[in-house]
């Protein structure tokens, strides 16, 4: 156990570092509007860009296929300095650099690879995540979306939801229906759709942010070349769970640092904002929730750490990734809590928090509300956690 | 960076494990709610080099890291090991006989007025720590009262008017020392009291059977049980990794690490406790059965060294500093 970084690993930091603070000044700032998703999808896919000039784009992608090859801690180290530097997130690239890509990378075959991989890499296409369904969230193997086998295609009819930046995608991970008569897990099929087939509708849906960054997709027999299918047809559900793996891997490393900034944000908010007496500050139970948040921070950050050093020696995170959202989530909801608490009045505007701070506390807040709903709600992952980790009989599904 | 335990550090986990398997087994530990401390097998973990562990060789200790020292401790919680296990490490090289097992040292921090000395009953000296350094006490000299029933069966209390100034063994800084590592080593118990209550209902989840069926079938038990994992699992990598820059192998400094460790025990263990007598119903609230035992230790524990609501507002100043 030794939790420092060796010289190699200390080299790839500072060259990073170097090159984040001489490219940082010229990003221009985040889109005004962040609704304005043709814009996000823009900033987004130039920030890529210019990941993959400097060969740090893919970075825990095997070198084969493009990426840098770099190990699991140097992937925590460039998350972590680039997030700590305030460089752009991911964004609209997640499906295609966290999920979709290194699902092709395990699974698709050499010519979709050569098709799919680079152009996710150069940040030309982007990547969105047909998976759920109106009546198939939390039992995703019950979806519906039927394809119909027609010669050399697929014939897709059916409806998708929460297709995240699915306006602004050229590509879906979808999943159909390619056998009912059999058990449920067993005629699922997983397929790459273009976005500019004939029969695809997406109308966005409002989130509680008022953003309209996930959308409904009606898919009316849309054809689809079976040279896309990945993985054999009907064996849809190993494949999904392959994609999950690298899901639930990596997705929230970078947010346990933001995470710390928010944290350190809000407890100078706290030093400003006035009460009848005094600041808001000066309560003390405002104080030691807000430490003992710090602390539970720091503690994920370990954790983060421990599940990646796992990952380095047995190639996956197991319900371990699974433990991690389930904590992370409920202390981002207790932050979210003392927010409130700390705001007092200030809270009642998103977007403005009457010039406390440039960071907004209030839109946060209701981010929060999706970190036990979406990529698997907290009761799907406690069922997970206590049935795969701690040997629990399984229940009625 | 590696987060994985090396293989020494499993071997002496599963060694001390087994060790606490054969010669702490629960009723070897109730055994010593009538008997009191089993010398015996206070020596027998001496004997292993428990409380020599972090002691230098030239010392006459096992000279192994902070590291090593919580996953030893960490198993010595989750058998609920009796007896005053950090104070009298923290002794070793100080104290003469507390390595060897032979001297059983317990400690108090100095308060002014009336307190409640835990293990005094049991110990042979006592080291009382302040601003100033620590000073040592005979047990005998720290008269007083034995609560007739302290909270936790296993962890004795006597009642004393006030605290004697002592002899001085050591200057403030070795004072600070013994706060910072006793803080540490009481959240590896800690660690260990939350993996032992844990494992105790969720074994208690798969063979009890209400409705025709194991209660760990039904949601509302089976997610407690997993919220107790994650706290667990939480609370293991905040000791770990202050265990790990405790011996200059981390990043960061020392007292923040293990501050965070401290903070997350005191609430992980209790939480624990609290759930495993829950899963169990009214078994629960027995005498008999072991859960009680795991809450009432992790409130004792959460009272020793460092104070977690001060820690707390600690790192809050941290944040605007
Ligand atoms: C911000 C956001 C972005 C998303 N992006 C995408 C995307 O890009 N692509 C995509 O495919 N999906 C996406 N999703 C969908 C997400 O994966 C689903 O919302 C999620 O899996 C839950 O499904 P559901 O909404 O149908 O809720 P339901 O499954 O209907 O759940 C409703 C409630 O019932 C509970 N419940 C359900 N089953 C059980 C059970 N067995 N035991 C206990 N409780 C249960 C749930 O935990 C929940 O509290 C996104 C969701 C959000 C919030």
């Amino acid at each position: 156990m030794d939790l420092r970084y060796t010289e190699e690993e200390e080299h790839f930091r500072d060259e990073l570092r170097s090159w984040l603070s001489s490219t940082l000044p010229d990003v221009p700032p985040l889109p005004a509007d962040h609704t304005d998703l043709v814009a996000r999808r823009a900033y987004d896919t130039a920030w890529q860009a210019r990941l993959h000039e400097a060969g740090y784009a893919g970075i825990h992608w095997p070198a084969e296929f493009g990426g840098r090859g770099s190990t699991p801690t140097e992937h925590l180290i460039f998350l972590e300095e680039t997030e700590r530097a305030g460089a752009p997130y991911v964004g609209v690239n997640f499906v295609g650099q966290l999920h979709a890509g290194p699902t092709l990378i395990a699974e698709a075959t050499d010519e979709q690879r050569a098709t799919h991989l680079a152009p996710i890499l150069r940040g030309d296409h982007v990547w969105c995540q047909g998976f759920s369904e109106p009546g198939a969230g939390s039992d995703l193997a019950s979806l519906a979306t039927r394809a119909v086998d027609d010669g050399d295609d697929y014939v897709v009819t059916g409806q998708k939801i929460w297709t995240s930046f699915a306006q602004v995608a050229d590509y879906c991970e979808l999943l159909v229906r390619t056998d009912t008569e059999v058990p449920k897990h067993k005629g699922i099929t997983w397929i790459i759709m273009p976005m500019d087939l004939p029969g695809i509708e997406i109308r966005p849906i409002e989130t509680a942010l008022g953003s309209g960054e996930f959308a409904e997709m009606f898919l009316d027999e849309v054809r689809i070349p079976k040279v896309n299918r990945v993985g054999d047809e009907n064996d849809g559900w190993r494949v999904t769970n392959v994609t999950f793996s690298f899901e639930r891997g990596t997705a929230f490393i970078s947010e346990v640092i933001s995470s710390q900034r928010l944290l350190a944000d809000l407890a100078r908010v706290a030093q400003k904002v006035t009460r009848r007496s005094g600041t808001a500050w000066d309560d003390m139970g405002i104080r030691r929730e807000l430490g003992v948040l710090d602390a539970e921070l720091d503690a994920l950050w370990s954790l983060t750490k421990r599940n990646v050093s796992q990952a380095q020696r047995t190639g996956s995170v197991g319900p371990g990734g699974s433990v991690f959202k389930l904590a992370y989530a409920d202390v981002r909801k207790r932050m979210a809590d003392l927010a409130e608490q700390i705001l007092g009045r200030a809270g009642l505007a998103i977007g403005d928090t009457l010039d406390l701070s440039d960071m907004d506390h209030v839109a946060e807040r209701l981010y929060t509300l999706t970190l036990t709903i979406a990529a698997g709600t907290s009761e799907i992952q406690r069922n997970i956690v206590g049935e795969r980790l701690l040997g629990l009989p399984r229940g009625d599904r | 960076m590696d987060f994985e335990l090396t293989e020494d550090q499993e071997a002496l986990a599963e060694g001390v494990a087994s060790l606490c398997a054969g010669r702490f087994g629960i009723e070897a530990v109730r055994a010593m709610e009538e008997s009191g401390l089993d010398r015996g097998r206070w020596r027998e973990l001496a004997d292993t080099g428990v409380f020599s562990l972090c002691l230098a060789e030239a010392d006459g200790g096992v000279g192994l890291g902070w590291a090593e020292a919580a996953v030893v401790f960490e198993q010595l919680g989750r058998r609920l090991v009796p007896g005053p296990l950090v104070a009298t490490t923290l002794a070793a090289g100080l104290i003469e006989g507390a390595a060897d097992g032979s001297v059983v040292v317990a400690t108090v921090e100095r308060t002014s007025g009336s307190a409640n000395v835990e293990h005094a009953v049991w110990a042979d000296v006592i080291v009382i720590s302040d601003d100033e350094g620590l000073w040592s006490v005979p047990a005998e000299e720290l008269v007083g009262t034995d609560a007739r029933q302290p909270l936790d069966p296993l962890t004795p209390v006597r009642r004393i008017p006030g605290l004697p100034k002592g002899v001085r063994i050591a200057d403030a800084d070795a004072a600070d020392e013994w706060r910072l590592h006793g803080s540490f080593l009481v959240a590896a118990l800690q660690l260990g009291v939350a993996i032992g209550a844990t494992e105790l209902a969720v074994a208690y989840a798969k063979e009890r059977e209400q409705f025709g069926q194991p209660i760990g079938r039904f949601q509302a038990v089976k997610h407690r049980c997993a919220d107790m994992i994650t706290r667990v699992e939480v609370l293991r990598a905040a000791v770990y990794a202050a265990g790990a820059t405790l011996d200059g192998n981390g990043v960061g400094a020392p007292e923040r690490s293990v501050g965070v460790a401290k903070i997350l025990a005191s609430t992980a263990a209790a939480a624990c406790g609290k759930d495993c007598v829950q899963v169990h119903g009214g078994m629960g609230y027995t005498w008999e059965v072991d859960a009680h035992l795991y809450l009432k230790r992790a409130w004792a524990h959460d009272l020793a060294f460092a104070d977690g609501d001060e820690l707390a507002e600690d790192l809050a100043a941290g944040l605007v500093s």
